[in-house]
């Protein structure tokens, strides 16, 4: 089974970062980055009146879904998405072939910028990713819930 | 596959329901979001046809608490039944943590469980996972209905390795909550042994 993924505070920090650059430098309302298996990573922008949770978990049901289509035309996957809505659209890309970064923008922007900045960002957010997995895989980088107990477990379900 | 956040101090972990088709894995989801207090819970969402059949899946987002000053939260998901949407039963099985399936108890339904839990197998081996090591409970769901199976029955053909077990009545809550616990319960020891 693949270990799960593990955020820490310096590379979340890193993270944010960058989606907040990519924000103002492509003119975007929100940028959010998403996990393939649907867990939200980081929102930017004006992301407090969306259902974040919603959109991490739709994402990764079309990026799953395209990747499989991919597959059955004989593409290893779709790197990049556009939907292009009446006042709204959305640019999706793949990140460091696990994480899925999505910006959702109006006029203001374009998806010539959009995607000249993605593609800078993407590269940004890849090295980070590279390296979470090294330091994941590291010897000594134990479950941080190794030291829960069953009690701790049991009570989680008393209530 | 879970997800630790030390930035947030969070854990998400993702739960798959799977089962035949009809045999009540989206109404389990309802019954589970019809019964939690709304700070608890995100909204539901449900991909599905015009008559109701799951189409691509339902999804559910629960707060169950905090574990040594983490947040936990589990998504639940639920697969398309119908046989041929076998393409997206794969999709959504990816980073799974832990999996319900639910039996139809009806007797003529019994050809259609096995299939689903042959079905669960060859899709969590593609994935890279052994069904009979990942978190797995059973639920034997429609109870009330006349002509069912006794549970030592289902319990031979659908559970041989004895996972845990549930009775239930998904609509009108009998088992649905005691099926979800066992089964995050079993997720969240998996994580503490490091899985």
């Amino acid at each position: 089974m693949n270990p799960g993924l593990v955020m820490y505070e310096e590379e979340f920090r890193q993270i944010s970062g960058i989606c907040d650059r990519l924000t103002r430098d492509a003119n975007a309302k929100v940028v959010f980055l998403v996990d393939k298996n649907g867990q939200l990573i980081a929102a930017t922008g004006q992301a407090q009146n969306l259902d974040t949770t919603s959109l991490a978990s739709l994402t990764a049901g079309n990026v799953a879904a395209m990747g499989g289509l991919a597959k059955l035309i004989g593409e290893k996957e779709f790197p990049n998405q556009f939907h292009e809505g009446e006042r709204e659209s959305l640019h999706m890309s793949i990140v460091a072939g696990r994480v899925v970064l999505v910006v959702i923008f109006d006029a203001k922007s374009s998806l010539g910028l959009v995607r000249l900045r993605v593609k800078k960002a993407g590269e940004e957010l890849g090295r980070i990713f590279e390296h979470l997995a090294k330091k994941q895989a590291m010897p000594g980088a134990q479950s941080p819930f190794a030291e829960i107990t069953d009690d701790d477990i049991d009570n989680l379900f008393s209530g | 596959m879970s997800f630790i956040n030390y930035s947030s101090r969070e854990i998400n972990c993702k739960i798959v329901y799977y089962g035949p088709g009809l045999c009540g894995k989206t109404t389990n989801l309802q019954y589970v979001y019809a019964k939690t207090a709304p700070e608890a819970k995100g909204k539901m969402i449900s991909l599905a046809t015009e008559t109701e059949r799951t189409l691509f899946f339902d999804f559910l987002p629960l707060s169950l608490g905090e574990i040594r000053g983490f947040k936990t939260r589990f998504h639940l998901y639920t697969v398309p039944g119908q046989v041929f949407y076998d393409a997206s039963r794969k999709l959504i099985l990816k980073g799974v943590d832990g999996v319900v399936f639910v039996a139809d108890s009806q007797i003529e339904r019994m050809e259609a469980n096995l299939e689903s839990v042959e079905n669960l197998r060859v899709n969590l081996a593609e994935q890279g996972y052994d069904l009979n090591r990942i978190p797995y409970v059973v639920q034997y769901n429609k109870r009330d209905l006349p002509n069912i199976a006794t549970v030592e029955e289902l319990h031979r053909l659908i559970n041989p390795r004895s996972v845990p077990e549930y009775q239930a009545v998904a609509p009108t809550g009998v088992g649905v909550f005691d099926t979800l616990k066992a089964v995050a319960k079993l997720v969240l020891t998996e994580l503490k042994r490091g899985g």
